[in-house]
């Protein structure tokens, strides 16, 4: 339960980091930009998964499967038929849809949960990342190309222009999720999710088709991810199966939101900024120092994963929430 | 025509013959209490009628209506709801949000199963207790918590596994006080499996004695105390009676 007094001074809080966030480019050197689109990515895909693993207790291993399709079915549209991103992502959530119905069906109909459904996913991802290396139509192995046009012109019909532009779309996505992942929460849906994930049985016992809404979860989370990826291929402009359906990129997306905390809509924001500010600014450090370390930033992931399971179980945001005087935010518990 | 009537129910698992040819009848109103000695059957039938098992034969239905065959979350917008033996809160929502999960199903929104849940909390005594994690409540609250989450879905026929168990005698009687008053104001049809005698001697004026899976006795609690069956099967085991 939060007060009403609590409720506004989120809001207020709220309000002014997005007011910041909008200004942001006007100051922002080019280096703190790219960051920053970094974090707005990783907090709507964080927000897309949290909606199965926090709200549902689904855990997915492999989102990056959502994310590459996605990437790939708006790519491969815009560069061999020249469609509009703004209509290949329809194609995108499509994919994404039809690949998050047939992991749902094969494990919720059959009731595979916990570890076996993690199982389920990486598997799901691994066959399509090999499936995709020898998968000529979009390059292969050798990876898919977007054609970049001239830097500094805004083609938004195309998404083609300035990081800026990206950095806006970005952010209106973060926001989106957001809002999407706030409105649910509250919603007859969140208090359903909420109970199968606390109670699978209790929750059925209490009317709850439980199959219904585990599918509905998995199916708004890979559509969700969808976009992420059709952002990921135009802000990228290049695609290689091995790095889009890594087990890597599945596991850098649901980072952000155990982090910061699980079923909470401010976790997976904070989380973002956490690890991509922290992160990047490790490898800026040890950089300037002159420091070549592979793979230091996957090395500092698992520490903080290991300090925040050990000291902050329920992630970082709800622990801050109390001190800030939020109370347990809407999000929360 | 009862508005629960459970027919020649049978279940086996395995070579265990759990429940064998089960028949009886609630009536619209009534609080009927099913005893045995551990292991007859009760909570197997309380499964099967509420969709957890299939029956391997017999019937239930429900105002006229089969229900066997139902998912549980079938049987319980047909209008069962129940309580777990061993508790199964949704620990980390809060008690109000447990009881809204429940009566969501029987309002149009989340603000109209809020308002509902304070009711129902009220009418349990776990008013005070609205904002805090489930995780936190005693095992007498939580008994608690389970009935009013069922309630809330307003049920027709509210089966109740061992709801009294671990309760003081003075707790006992506070809950037999709200069932009966339930029962009195709003007509909610109560099935009870119970052990804590004191609580079905007052609650109960129909019940149905279960022993390895067979019903071997029903009636009034006069006829069931002095019934030469039931004293045989009880004798030692439950000195209360």
């Amino acid at each position: 339960m939060h007060s009403s007094a609590q409720t506004r001074r989120a809001a207020i809080a709220l309000l002014a980091l997005l007011a910041v966030l909008v200004a942001l480019p006007a100051f922002a050197s080019a280096y703190l930009l790219s960051a920053m689109v970094l974090i707005l990515y990783f907090a709507y895909v964080g927000q897309a998964w949290n909606v199965m693993m926090g709200f549902v207790g689904q855990l997915s291993l492999g989102h990056s499967l959502y994310v590459g399709l996605g990437a790939y079915a708006a790519a491969a549209l815009y560069v061999h038929f020249g469609v509009s991103p703004w209509i290949g992502l329809w194609a995108s959530m499509g994919v994404s849809l039809a690949a998050g119905a047939l992991i749902g069906v094969l494990a919720f109909r059959f009731g595979i949960g916990g570890v076996y459904f993690a199982l389920l996913t990486i598997a799901f991802a691994e066959f399509t990342r090999i499936g995709f290396d020898h998968f000529d139509w979009v390059g292969g192995s050798g990876g898919f190309f977007l054609p970049v046009k001239q830097h500094g012109v805004v083609d938004l019909a195309n998404l083609r222009g300035p990081p800026v532009m990206f950095y806006y779309i970005a952010l209106a996505m973060a926001v989106a999720a957001f809002v999407i992942a706030w409105r649910l929460r509250v919603s007859r849906i969140g208090y359903y999710w909420l109970a199968i994930r606390e109670n699978e049985d209790a929750a059925q016992a209490l009317g709850i088709n439980t199959f219904r809404y585990k599918m509905l979860a998995i199916l708004i989370s890979s559509a969700m991810t969808s976009l992420a990826g059709v952002f990921f291929a135009f802000y990228y402009n290049n695609l290689f199966p091995e790095q889009i359906f890594s087990m890597g990129r599945s596991i850098e997306i649901i980072l952000g939101p155990i982090i910061g905390g699980l079923g909470t809509l401010f976790g997976p924001v904070l989380g973002a900024f956490v690890l991509t500010l922290l992160g990047d600014g490790l490898t800026e450090v040890t950089g300037a120092l002159g420091l070549e370390i592979p793979g230091l930033k996957q090395v500092f992931y698992g520490v903080a994963l290991l300090v925040v399971i050990l000291f902050v179980p329920n992630g970082i945001w709800p622990a801050m929430a109390r001190r800030l005087g939020f109370g347990p935010s809407k999000g929360s518990k | 025509m009862a508005l629960l009537e459970v027919r020649n129910l049978t279940k086996f698992f395995r070579g265990l013959r759990a429940v064998h040819a089960v028949s009886f009848d609630v009536d619209e109103g009534a609080i009927v209490a099913m005893i045995g000695p551990n292991g007859a059957g009760k909570t197997t039938c309380f499964n099967l009628v509420a969709g957890v098992f299939r029956a391997d034969a017999g019937e239930v239905t429900l105002g006229g209506r089969k229900i066997g065959g139902l998912r549980p979350d079938q049987v319980c917008r047909a209008g069962i709801a129940r309580t777990f033996q061993v508790v199964k809160p949704f620990p980390q929502l809060t008690v109000e949000e447990n009881v809204i999960v429940g009566a969501l199903k029987a309002t149009s929104g989340v603000a109209e199963a809020r308002r509902e849940a304070a009711r129902v909390l009220a009418l349990l005594h776990l008013d005070t207790k609205a904002g805090e994690p489930a995780a936190s409540l005693t095992l007498p609250e939580r008994k608690r918590l389970e009935v009013a989450r069922a309630m809330a879905t307003r049920p027709r026929v509210l089966l109740l596994d061992e709801v009294m168990a671990g309760l003081r005698p003075t707790e006992v009687d506070e809950m037999v006080g709200v069932f009966r008053r339930i029962n009195a104001e709003t007509g909610l049809t109560i099935l009870l499996i119970e052990h804590v005698m004191r609580a079905v001697m007052a609650l109960a004026a129909h019940i149905v004695v279960l022993h390895h899976g067979e019903k071997i006795c029903e009636g009034t609690p006069e006829q069931v105390v002095n019934d030469p069956q039931v004293l045989e099967c009880y004798l030692g085991a439950e000195a209360e009676l």
